[in-house]
């Protein structure tokens, strides 16, 4: 007799094919537990190949969620219940099941042909050693979900299609989710098409009802709803809040935004995103490539639009020379980078934060910008609106460090009060008396925004150096320092946008420094330790530059500060130049987020050092 | 013709610094004569140039301007163009700029169609970087860089603007004043992305290219003045038109200009257009100068704005509030 269970938390991983529809299903799953009222997050894990060859190892998707009773910050550690639709999900995946962890393998998936492109000799489902710490639920999901649509009249192929959303029907009846949600989902979606609705609804139906009637699961858990704060919510991935942000600051400057980008992995969403939204005030440009996107951004910005252009590391790379003429120029810009595995092509569709050095420096010349990294995905819509901000109020590019992890993740999204978020003011200067080009305000030492086609405004801007107000070109040696000087010390002067830094946890002890997406796994390792009794502090820093002004004075009440990072120690680094302090690094570069447990045991190691 | 504005309304106060006896000064002379005969005001004019000596071109013009990247003034132009339609946006490039490091961005623009007038001055040297060759240099030319000859062969600019899709190509010499005048005038009325050739001088480097052709006393032997609906006729003593042999040009002797076997020029026609732009002035045949081709083609800009204005009227003016309170949401 099954009985259900109550649980804190869950973690289920979905695998399969790339053409599996893994992606979707576990979409679907997030979508039923976010309206359900869990807190949770979301890790699609995929390959680079659209379609790497079928069944392989190399080909295999996996999506992985995490949802809970509670505030949680991560997709979660080890896997307590995987679906794997062939042996190479099955194979790939073994390693991140934690011991008695629910597996369903769907057995058509197991076949000679099958075991061979997954490279194994035996068939795993065979070796009782292999699978004896877990739970495995084997069904012929391919051969039942042919069975269910067969009345439908659909080709084998067509039929074949629907086996995701039978193994989804098993995975809602094992945690009691309603079926509802992806039902309506399916609605919509197949509106026009009723036949292939039906056999979705039929494989999704079918796939519950086969669960529940054969018992074949020892118990079903129910994860109660979360306690989140008051108001309304909805699920985001951070590529599209990043885009409703740069909508929404479009609209707080009351300009239009112009977004010129090249497709590249993993920043395109954010262009599919903001393409429809021309009555939005937002204008999407895909240009010939990296460099006129970001040319195309600049040469909008000079127009007194907001120019902004997305990309990934390698786009970076390309877009250097232009992000320094709009330095010189001081031109407002704002340059989206949604970081991947590098160098070169690297690790295109897995996590890093290994752009940290070049969004700071990546230039020819003394070239600051400021940067701003977000948090999670639902914190990229605010991190747009704050780029936007930056760019407009110190006339400067301002980074975007989003990352691959951040921007594919989900992560449910407590909807902004509009009306709380102040306007950002353009500053256009329409005025001729006095008019220079380069003249500044005292305070802020912005130059003036003129928009050619004001009237008696004509002026001529450039990279050659340029004399400090007439703007004229300048090969005068004290400029240039004075130039020099002065466009870092405008960055600099930024610091006025930022709020004080919080401090999470203890006041003294271990400070552990976090900084973009790792957020989530560096606070829960945190907490972990914390609970054992040890003293220690942690901050996240959105800004990379300039950094807060309390940032010095923070530092140095601590006895020793770690900095967990995806990368070989970049902000480490630059905590280091910026402050004498012996900041140590905790580094993982291996295209994959934090795990709780590693930053847990780096933290518990930098103590009993 | 405007009596609103005059040449010296688009000088501005700076030095120009290009060497003495640079073709480059009568372009600048040309262009600031053409825009007051065009009547636009200066503050309504936004020139945006790449790197190199023509490329110093926005800091003598008295209207907004732009020196950019090498390279890259098509990009910028393009994104200005779609911020700011309303403004007359002219891109100024070299050989190297536009052939050589910027030639992706000039296929693209071209292509597109922006509204955008693009002079490239090509003086078949990389000039402010002191004389190695360029993109369209001749094979086997002698410079600092290829003490040999050079081995690339050269860009013909207008087959390259023709493949790329352009839709309007036209030639003009720096020292054929009142000819580039009316071709830039002709260029600003075209809707679309114009396209114009401009054999320019560079004495320091590359001294008397074009002099074979652009000499007074072989000029009206050498060069043919295109007009549209006109025959294809030159030649001062004796005079040549241009015939159809076979799959090719020849070129005859006439007596009567309106001899029948003599092309009239069309414009609108594409393939005539790629044989002109092949004539070199070697074998007989003329360099041709004047409009090569022209198409009426809707421009990127006026499309962009189009689907802006499209979703618009039939989404309304997009209301934020309900774009984030979106898909499945709930209460807490
Ligand atoms: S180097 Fe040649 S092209 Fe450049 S300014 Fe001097 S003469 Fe003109």
């Amino acid at each position: 007799m099954a009985t259900t269970e109550s649980a804190e938390n869950v973690v289920i991983r979905f695998a399969g094919d790339s053409g599996d529809g893994m992606q979707l299903v576990g979409g679907q799953f997030t979508r039923t537990t976010a309206l359900f009222g869990n807190d949770l997050a979301t890790f699609p894990d995929f390959p680079a190949e659209i379609r790497a060859p079928a069944g392989t190892r190399e080909g295999v998707s996996g999506f992985q969620i995490h949802f809970a009773d509670h505030d949680i910050y991560t997709p979660g550690d080890e896997t307590d219940a995987l679906v794997a639709m062939n042996a190479a999900a099955l194979v790939t995946n073994l390693a991140r099941l934690r011991e008695g962890a629910l597996i369903i393998v769907n057995t058509d998936g197991f076949g000679p042909a099958d075991l061979s492109k997954a490279r194994l000799d035996s068939d795993p489902l065979e070796d009782a050693a292999l699978l004896a710490p877990f739970r495995v639920v084997k069904a012929s999901i391919t051969t039942l979900t042919r069975g269910a649509v067969e009345p439908l009249g659909l080709s084998t192929k067509e039929a074949d299609r629907c086996k995701n959303l039978f193994a989804l029907g098993m995975v809602y009846w094992v945690y009691s989710r309603p079926l509802e949600p992806t039902e309506a989902w399916l609605g919509e979606k197949f509106s026009k098409k009723a036949q292939i609705l039906e056999a979705n609804l039929a494989a999704l139906r079918a796939g519950r009802n086969y669960a529940q009637t054969l018992e074949l699961f020892q118990d079903t858990y129910s994860v109660p709803p979360a306690k989140f704060e008051k108001g309304r919510y909805r699920m985001i991935t951070g590529n599209r809040a990043l885009a409703i942000g740069l909508a929404t600051a479009a609209q707080k400057t009351g300009q239009n935004l112009f977004y010129g980008s090249y497709p590249i992995t993993p920043a395109s969403d954010i262009l599919h995103a903001l393409a429809p939204f021309k009555n939005y005030g937002v204008t999407t440009f895909q240009a010939e490539d990296e460099i006129a996107a970001v040319c195309a951004a600049i040469g909008a910005s000079y127009g007194g639009s907001l120019g902004v252009t997305g990309t990934s590391g390698p786009g970076v790379a390309l877009k250097g020379e232009a992000i320094g003429l709009a330095v010189m120029a001081e031109l407002p810009l704002v340059v989206i980078c949604v970081q991947r595995g590098g160098p070169s092509t690297g690790l295109p569709t897995k996590t890093e934060q290994a752009d940290l050095l070049q969004a700071l420096y990546g230039r020819n010349g003394e070239a600051p910008v400021a940067v701003i990294a977000p948090t999670s995905p639902a914190d990229c819509f605010m991190a747009a609106v704050q780029a936007v901000r930056f760019a407009v109020e110190g006339m400067v590019p301002c980074f975007l460090l989003s990352d691959g992890y951040i921007g594919n993740g989900t992560e449910p999204w407590q909807l902004p009060d509009l009306d709380a978020i102040p306007d950002i003011e353009p500053g256009f200067r329409t005025d001729p008396e006095g008019f220079e080009p380069y003249m500044r305000d005292p305070d802020t030492l912005r130059r003036p925004w003129v928009v050619p086609g004001t009237p008696d405004m004509q002026h001529r801007i450039g990279g050659l150096e340029k004399q400090d107000g007439t703007g004229n070109v300048s090969y005068d040696p004290t400029n240039h320092q004075h130039m020099c000087e002065l466009r870092a010390e405008k960055v600099k002067r930024l610091q006025r946008l930022i709020p004080p830094t919080e401090i999470h946890g203890d006041p003294d002890g271990l400070l552990v420094v976090s900084w973009g997406g790792t957020w989530g796994a560096v606070r829960s390792g945190v907490d972990a330790v914390r609970k054992e009794g040890q003293r220690i502090g942690m901050i996240h820093l959105r800004h990379l530059n300039p950094l807060p002004t309390d940032l010095g004075d923070i530092l140095a009440r601590y006895d020793r500060v770690l900095v967990p990072e995806l990368n070989l120690g970049q902000l480490a680094r630059v905590l280091r130049q910026e402050f004498l302090v012996d900041a140590r690094s905790f580094c993982k570069i291996q295209g994959q987020p934090f795990l709780t447990r590693e930053v847990a045991a780096a933290i518990r190691e930098e103590i009993a050092r | 013709m405007s009596a609103q504005y005059k040449k010296k309304d688009f000088m501005s106060d700076q030095l120009v610094r290009w060497c003495p006896g640079c073709g480059d000064y009568a372009i600048l002379s040309q262009v600031q004569t053409a825009l007051a005969e065009l009547g636009r005001p200066p503050h309504e004019v936004a020139v945006i140039s790449g790197i190199g000596c023509s490329s110093r071109f926005p800091y003598y013009m008295n209207t907004y301007g732009f020196h950019t990247l090498h390279g890259r003034a098509p990009a910028f132009a393009t994104g200005l163009k779609l911020a700011r339609p309303e403004l007359s946006v002219w891109v100024i490039t070299g050989d190297g700029d536009a052939l050589s490091i910027g030639g992706n961005h000039l296929i693209h623009l071209l292509r597109r169609n922006v509204d955008l007038n693009v002079l490239l001055f090509n003086n078949r040297i990389y000039g402010l970087t002191k004389g190695q060759y360029s993109p369209t240099s001749e094979v086997g030319k002698k410079t600092k860089s290829s003490p040999m000859g050079s081995l690339d062969a050269p860009f013909n600019p207008l087959e390259v603007a023709l493949g790329a899709g352009a839709t309007y190509v036209a030639r003009s010499v720096d020292i054929f004043t009142k000819h580039l005048k009316s071709q830039l005038v002709d260029a600003e009325a075209h809707r679309g992305t114009s396209f114009v050739e401009i054999y320019q001088n560079c004495n320091i480097f590359n001294d008397g290219a074009f002099t074979a052709f652009t000499e007074k006393a072989v000029r009206d032997d050498r060069v043919l003045y295109m007009e549209p609906g006109k025959p294809l006729v030159w030649g001062a003593t004796t005079r040549y038109g241009l015939a159809i042999q076979g799959l090719d040009f020849k070129a005859i002797e006439i007596t009567d200009e309106e001899d029948p076997r003599v092309l009239r020029h069309d414009p609108s026609n594409k393939i005539l257009a790629h044989f002109l732009a092949r004539l070199d002035g070697s074998d007989g045949m003329p360099v041709p100068v004047g409009l090569f081709y022209r198409q009426a083609r809707p421009t990127y800009d006026s499309a962009f704005a189009d689907q802006v204005a499209e979703a618009r009227q039939k989404l309304g003016n997009g209301d934020l509030a309900s774009l984030i309170d979106a898909g499945d949401t709930w209460e807490v």
